[in-house]
């Protein structure tokens, strides 16, 4: 096992120095002068445009601009924002336990309704039960997500005005941060009617980005159910007299869970492009959002050093996964 | 399966034995149905459009539907913001989301596959370069290196389609070259080398044609993709720019209406689902005819 999670380390370093070249390319890519373009109609003096020149270093050789900049992402330098003048992993740490919390809802509520929807898809093959979620699972799949949280947004906020439209809290609420969890934080400040208040915000956007990871994971559920209870293991099960339940809930689920879980891991890219579009939608402040400003407002420092910051957790996230696939199941070790 | 089925099945080309089971789900017969519709739709567009996509009419800002109160019968889906017809910008916006699906489509598989072909044919250094390239660009969340991608070329529906083209690339590559490292070691492929085939030969002629099925598949499902990508990145405004009726791009200029206007909203959403729902069922009916494995469960 530790020779197995060595390896899997040693094809990261590979990928981290791709990342890290892409996000250091970013800002060298841009058409024409990279200070002009990021200075875009604001313009710069002449003083300020020799300090940015020295403070990204174009005045030196490029392999050494990348291994100055290698060197100080190592040391947890990833620029300066140029809108907010404010480190931008000192940003990023404010805003992505908003970003956290909603994916956390999010992936929670995928998997509570999508683990059931496929069991129940796989047992009643065939049936309409299985045609009406399937078609379900597959109408979520090829959702546009920014429309459906439009959708959701003039239903539930603007004909029934249950639930708010934008934010994380209601404005009459106000406390430090404790956690950066909006439910959590609500709770230890003992302001009442806080709680409820962040919870309601929640409801939509976690709806939105639930909507693919649910129908994927569904859809997988289902496809590893089939497979499962095909086996010989689940037939001696059910000819020993065993429950329904018991044969689909303990022998066949726990083996077919086995893939699901990679995919559930999987859905880690899929919730940060999704948070994206839906962080935008709802004005959540988070850093999906934050990256999309970020490249309106042509901050590309904050683009640089967010593009690196999200690739490296979606590489650990990944690497975790494939440990734990790993633990599960013995044979993708060798 | 009776045996007189079985016969009939050893009888029929390998095409009719595609057809057959791509037809006996429902569901990929009802996406294709629908997807031809789209084509025929966006080929017909200036012949069915009741409406220049374009031409603004002040004296009908956002007309409701025809069958509510206040509709008008001139315009069946109602009008946007400067009273331009929704249903004609939906019809000519059909032009955009095909063609889009179909450029990154072309751009992804052609590059995709050769690149796949060398990495799976070549092997060595060169494969784990490329491999190496491909998990790097795998690491970024899609949406996410496509807006940053647009960011550098500049806001357009062409710099979105590259975009989203590269994006969808190593998806391509690793079936290929998946495909390939499978397929080159088998008796067919040494007879063909012993028999004095070139290696451009080996890989295109004779490898290829055996690799196709997954791609097809995949390239279903990319076609989807790309089309929600591209109207994802009309959405944020790094897409198709206006006025063009790209169906992400209307429904960017709809947001601040919808409190008052849902038929502005509504529309242009509908069209996306329905189309990629409809490529996605004719995705999963053509996995289940082209996947052996499938077939016999």
């Amino acid at each position: 096992m530790f020779s197995f999670i060595l390896r899997r380390l040693g094809l990261l370093i590979p990928t981290f120095i791709g990342v890290t070249f892409v996000a250091f390319l970013f800002i060298r890519l841009l058409p024409g002068d990279p200070i002009i373009a990021m200075a875009g109609e604001r313009g710069v003096t002449p003083q300020r445009y020799q300090e940015l020149v020295q403070q990204f270093g174009f005045d030196k050789p490029m392999l050494l601009q990348y291994f100055d900049y290698l060197r100080g992402v190592l040391h947890g330098d990833l620029g300066t924002s140029i809108t907010t003048k404010r480190p931008v992993l000192a940003e990023f740490r404010n805003l992505f336990p908003a970003t956290l919390e909603l994916s956390i809802c999010a992936i929670i509520l995928a998997v509570a309704l999508g683990i059931p929807a496929g069991v129940i898809a796989a047992v009643k093959r065939g049936s309409w039960v299985d045609q009406a979620l399937m078609g379900t699972a597959l109408v979520g799949y090829s959702m546009p997500i920014f429309w459906w949280g439009l959708l959701l947004i003039i239903f539930f906020s603007g004909y029934l005005g249950w639930t708010p439209v934008s934010g994380r809290i209601s404005l009459m609420y106000f406390f430090p941060p404790v956690t950066g969890f909006m439910l959590i934080d609500s709770v230890i400040s003992g302001q009442k009617g806080a709680f409820l208040s962040a919870a309601s915000h929640l409801i939509l956007p976690s709806i939105v980005l639930a909507t693919i990871p649910l129908a994927v994971i569904a859809r997988q559920t289902r496809s590893a159910m089939l497979e499962v209870l095909g086996e010989d293991y689940v037939r001696t099960a059910r000819s020993k007299g065993l429950a329904p339940f018991r044969v689909i809930g303990i022998h066949a689920l726990r083996n077919a869970l086995i893939p699901v879980v990679t995919t559930i891991g999987l859905q880690i890219g899929v919730l940060m492009a999704g948070a994206i579009l839906t962080e935008t939608i709802f004005s959540w402040p988070g850093v999906g959002k934050w990256m999309v400003d970020a490249v309106f407002k042509r901050d590309y420092p904050v683009v640089q050093g967010g593009l690196l910051l999200i690739a490296g957790i979606i590489m650990i996230v990944n690497l975790l996964v494939d440990v734990a696939y790993g633990f599960i199941n013995p044979r993708v070790r060798k | 399966m009776t045996d007189a089925t079985d016969i009939k099945l050893k009888q029929q080309s390998g095409l009719g034995e595609f057809w057959y089971y791509f037809t006996r789900s429902k569901g990929a017969v009802i996406g294709l149905f629908v997807f031809a519709l789209v084509v025929l739709i966006a080929i017909f567009a200036p012949l069915i459009s009741p409406h220049m996509p374009d031409v603004q009419n002040q004296s009908m800002i956002l007309q409701p539907p025809a069958w509510m109160n206040g509709g008008n019968g001139a315009f069946l889906l109602g009008t946007d913001a400067v009273g331009r017809d929704i249903l004609s910008r939906l019809i000519y916006g059909s032009r955009f989301s095909l063609f889009i699906g179909v450029v990154v489509v072309a751009i992804a598989v052609a590059s995709g596959v050769i690149i796949g072909l060398i990495a799976g044919y070549v092997g060595g250094w060169l494969d784990a370069a490329i491999m190496r390239v491909m998990d790097v660009i795998l690491a970024f969340p899609s949406l996410l290196l496509a807006l940053v991608l647009v960011a550098i070329l500049g806001p357009g529906l062409m710099n979105a389609m590259i975009a989203i083209a590269l994006v969808d690339l190593p998806h391509f590559v690793r079936l290929t070259r998946a495909a390939v490292m499978t397929e080159k070691n088998k008796d067919y492929v040494v007879g063909s080398r012993v028999a004095g085939a070139g290696w451009a030969r080996l890989m295109f002629i004779t490898i290829l044609p055996n690799c196709l099925a997954p791609l097809i598949v995949q390239a279903t499902l990319a076609f989807s993709a790309a089309i929600l990508d591209a109207a994802a990145l009309g959405f944020l405004g790094m897409g198709a720019q206006p006025p063009t009726p790209e169906w992400g791009t209307m429904l960017a200029e709809a947001r601040e209406f919808i409190q008052r206007a849902w038929w502005v909203v509504t529309f242009p959403g509908l069209a996306i689902l329905i189309t990629v729902l409809a490529i996605n069922l004719m995705g999963d009916g053509l996995r289940d005819a082209l996947d052996p494995k499938l077939k016999r469960s």
